[in-house]
């Protein structure tokens, strides 16, 4: 085994994760290896520095509140995907009741109607083009039946 | 800290329907330790609690695709740290773009800003630069030193939550250490005295 395999267990064995047999062959090379004993040694202070670092645990409160908030999450999650449904259905269909009154409406001008069939075709088309784009990538993608 | 990869399948927690009291045990089961994740993976208080309720938030949204006999929090690991690394990475963009022009040094140097000591316990000079060099590391890097450091998981649980092999995970550890070892080293002499010649 060359020094860069050791290494793969280096970690491994300041972690206490070898097996018997492995931690003997590892002393065994440190015995022989000083570049590995002192980098072994580096890394064992590291690691002691690292360990000493512990984080600020939350006031009681905010535990206390923790599920509530998530749960209140989920719910405005939930109320808000229903008022944007409602809210683009009943512009849809506010929308077209207007446009059909003033189309029917004979004292507006040709002119204005022309342009709101233009606007509406204008909507059409960019609605359609997006939404085949989505699916051409949808159907692309690689990664869309990824389950974990 | 107990074992949350040994934790219980959705089928043992008879919460495949979704139901509020079940997923409301799961939350309170687990929810220091998606804070405590988070916390290491964002750096700072705020977004730690809002990035993990999120996460919860969105578990409990498609909880239906995760399969009866699937252990829940590998599954929502996935969900926290996706949202984590998006947020970093919505955060770096922002900054780039408020500081248009500038260096990417700088960009860095903002983005691990946020990496806040005042969640450090028990402060000293040391701990608040260890807690800084941990947030100069690179995602993949970071999280493997939360995980082992901080939430205590033994390899075998780390690759089950990375869906990885023991290997990845004892090369990922070899190289954030040695890159934590070379950012404090270059930020001057510590009491770990990695540094060659740096005494303390």
């Amino acid at each position: 085994m060359t020094c860069q395999d050791y290494k793969d267990l280096m970690m491994a064995y300041l972690d206490n994760e070898l097996d018997n047999q492995q931690r003997l062959a590892f002393e065994e090379h440190l015995a022989s290896c000083p570049t590995c004993a002192k980098e072994l040694k580096e890394f064992e202070k590291l690691k002691h520095l690292t360990d000493s670092v512990t984080l600020v645990e939350p006031e009681d409160r905010i535990w206390e509140q923790y599920w509530n908030n998530v749960y209140n999450r989920v719910e405005r999650g939930l109320g808000w995907i229903l008022f944007s449904v409602a809210a683009i259905l009943l512009t849809i269909y506010g929308g077209f009741e207007l446009i059909e009154e003033i189309i029917r409406d004979q004292t507006v001008g040709t002119l204005l109607k022309v342009a709101l069939l233009a606007l509406i075709a204008g909507l059409a088309i960019l609605y359609v083009s997006v939404l085949r784009e989505r699916v051409y990538f949808w159907k692309k993608d690689r990664y869309k039946d990824v389950r974990r | 800290m107990d074992s949350f990869c040994e934790d219980e399948t959705i089928a043992m927690w008879g919460c495949h329907s979704s139901s509020k009291e079940m997923f409301e045990a799961i939350v309170k089961k687990h929810m220091k330790d998606a804070y405590f994740i988070a916390l290491g993976l964002v750096g700072n208080h705020e977004d730690a609690l809002e990035l993990s309720q999120e996460a919860f938030c969105r578990a409990y949204r498609n909880i239906k695709q995760l399969s009866s006999e699937g252990k829940f929090f590998p599954w929502f690991y996935q969900i926290l740290r996706n949202l984590c690394f998006s947020h970093l990475r919505k955060r770096k963009v922002r900054q780039a773009s408020s500081l248009d022009g500038f260096e990417q040094d700088k960009i860095e140097a903002e983005v691990h800003h946020n990496f806040d000591p005042e969640v450090v316990a028990e402060r000293n000079e040391y701990k608040d630069r260890v807690w800084k060099a941990i947030g100069r590391l690179d995602d993949k890097h970071r999280e493997v030193i939360i995980l082992r450091h901080f939430q205590n998981l033994s390899y075998e649980e780390i690759s089950k939550i990375l869906f990885c092999n023991r290997g990845t995970v004892t090369s990922r550890l070899y190289y954030a250490r040695k890159r934590l070892k070379e950012i404090l080293d270059r930020e001057g002499p510590h009491p770990a005295g990695t540094q060659k010649g740096g005494q303390h």
